[in-house]
């Protein structure tokens, strides 16, 4: 129960200004704008795109500065926003094949069709602070022979017979959404891997690495890692054929993991999937990691771990309502402690009594 | 019907640069009167992915998306989307789709919008694809010699 909020006006109003006040820092450096945040602090822009689950960098940018660079706070404004705009269209899949790519690596093949990518990464150097101003960027990047990625590791594994079949859907009914639908389990793995995409990565992360550790016992190779951009295509119905309407950054990657316990037929490795918003190599690293696990149910896996556990992953996942309902902590909660403190006096004062009210029976 | 003239059109318009949108539009003597039919206004659409790549589809997440359609006044409708929040962006596009359909402007606009945005967009995709093509590695096995 929550009592009605009587404070002094003035006091809030006073604690608004000094906030307002606050993200802006020194009054005498320069105010960021949302380009910059986008272009330097992309990794935490894209973030909080791909788990307020609204693909704008602008917006994204104008959230963190606005929550002062604090995520779970930049997702829940994004979150709000997005609640404002009615939605026109639903895209066609995007076609990651036709990926115009920064990035592709197999951890699992040495030299797939196309080659091994590194792209922008940080993953084979020293990851020391560089003391030194990161604007002397003396040198353009390299530009060799173009790269494309026609072909798939995971395609390979399938046609070599290692690998389990891709998991079809129906194609004339609409997958279910978490954003016109509550969550109620159990779900299949198209919400599995919504509420993913959108799931809270230290979260994600801390499950993902308690499956590595034994816990779920999935034991994943990456298979393909891909980063680039892919075009977005909807049909609008005025029109009746498919538009591209422009192009979005994404993450997508593809784990295999040991053969399910129960198999018809000779076993065949399993598959983990994670796609995410913008260049989140964690991330989807992270959601294949916990789709393959969710997966222990169906695949007749002992489903003790945490990771496995539908109810406990999905409806722990999201920070918006997690960090929403840890905060209300901190509003007034006077009658709700004074009811259980009147409580525990009287369990004290019987405590007290007591040993003379057992005397008195005997 | 073959749409695809009028696909590229859109998916090259919705990557135009506003300064091109703007400056093209002077380079009509005859510019045609423009009522607004929907919009220009802002709202979502759903990313769908497919599970495994290749498998069932899903929602991935929202978009903004700006659109706006237009009619010109000899009763010509164009249609513009775009990812963002751009409506100017939304309504230019609507704009060139109407007259593009009209062989007296269909031509500029080839020339002054759609040819240069083309060669624009692919030479941003070919230098994406040839920095991805110089960090293109070998990773070789050592393997260790047979101790004595």
């Amino acid at each position: 129960m929550y009592t009605t909020l009587k404070a002094s006006r003035e006091a809030i109003d006073n604690a608004h200004r000094w906030q307002a006040e606050a993200p802006r820092g020194d009054a005498g450096s320069p105010s960021m704008a949302p380009a910059q945040i986008s272009g330097q602090l992309h990794h935490a822009t894209e973030r909080v795109m791909a788990e307020g689950a609204l693909y704008d960098p602008e917006l994204a940018a104008m959230a963190l500065r606005q929550a002062s660079g604090d995520v779970p706070e930049a997702v829940h404004l994004l979150r709000a926003f997005r609640a404002t705009l009615p939605r026109f269209a639903t895209s066609l899949p995007i076609d990651t094949d036709r990926m115009c790519p920064h990035r592709r690596i197999s951890a699992v093949q040495k030299e797939p069709a196309g080659g091994q990518l590194l792209g922008p990464t940080t993953d084979y150097g020293h990851r020391l602070l560089d003391m030194a101003t990161q604007d002397a960027q003396a040198t353009a990047p390299a530009e060799g022979e173009p790269a494309s990625v026609d072909s798939r590791v995971s395609d390979e594994l399938l046609a070599d017979g290692l690998l389990e079949a891709a998991e079809t859907g129906i194609e004339d009914a609409d997958p279910p959404d978490l954003g016109q639908q509550a969550l109620q389990l159990p779900v299949d793995r198209a919400l599995r891997l919504q509420a993913l995409a959108r799931g809270d990565e230290g979260f994600l992360l801390g499950l993902a690495y308690s499956s590595q550790r034994g816990s779920a016992n999935t034991r994943p190779h990456l298979a393909e890692l891909r980063v680039g951009d892919v075009a977005v295509e909807l049909i609008p119905p005025e029109l009746g054929f498919a538009i591209d309407i422009g192009e979005i950054t994404v993450s997508e990657c593809e784990t295999v993991h040991r053969p399910a316990a129960e198999t018809e037929g000779s076993p065949r490795f399993t598959r983990g999937y994670g796609l995410a918003f913008g260049h989140c190599e964690r991330k989807a690293l992270v959601v294949a990691l916990v789709d393959r696990a969710l997966r222990a149910e169906s695949l007749g896996e002992d489903t003790s771990a945490p990771a496995c556990r539908q109810d406990f992953v999905l409806e722990n996942c999201d920070s918006v309502p997690a960090s929403g309902f840890l905060e209300h902590l901190k509003l007034p909660h006077y009658v709700d402690f004074h009811s259980a403190a009147f409580t525990l006096r009287d369990l004290q004062r019987r405590a007290s009594t007591a040993p003379a009210a057992e005397g008195e029976s005997a | 019907m073959d749409h695809r003239n009028r696909q590229r059109r859109l998916a090259l318009l919705a990557r135009a640069q506003l300064t091109r949108l703007h400056a093209c539009w002077h380079q009509f003597d005859d510019q045609p009167v423009v009522t607004r039919l929907r919009g220009p206004e802002t709202g979502l659409a759903m990313i769908r992915g497919r599970i495994d790549a290749r498998g069932g589809r899903f929602n991935l997440g929202e978009v903004t998306v700006a659109r706006a359609s237009v009619r010109l006044d000899d009763g010509t409708v164009g249609h513009g989307y775009v990812l963002g929040r751009s409506l100017e962006h939304a309504e230019w596009i609507a704009v060139y789709d109407a007259m593009a359909q009209h062989a007296r402007f269909a031509d500029t606009i080839e020339t002054q919008l759609l040819e240069p945005t083309e060669r624009a967009v692919a030479a941003a995709r070919e230098k994406i694809r040839r920095r991805a093509g110089a960090t293109r590695c070998r990773f070789d096995t050592l393997v260790r010699e047979a101790a004595p």
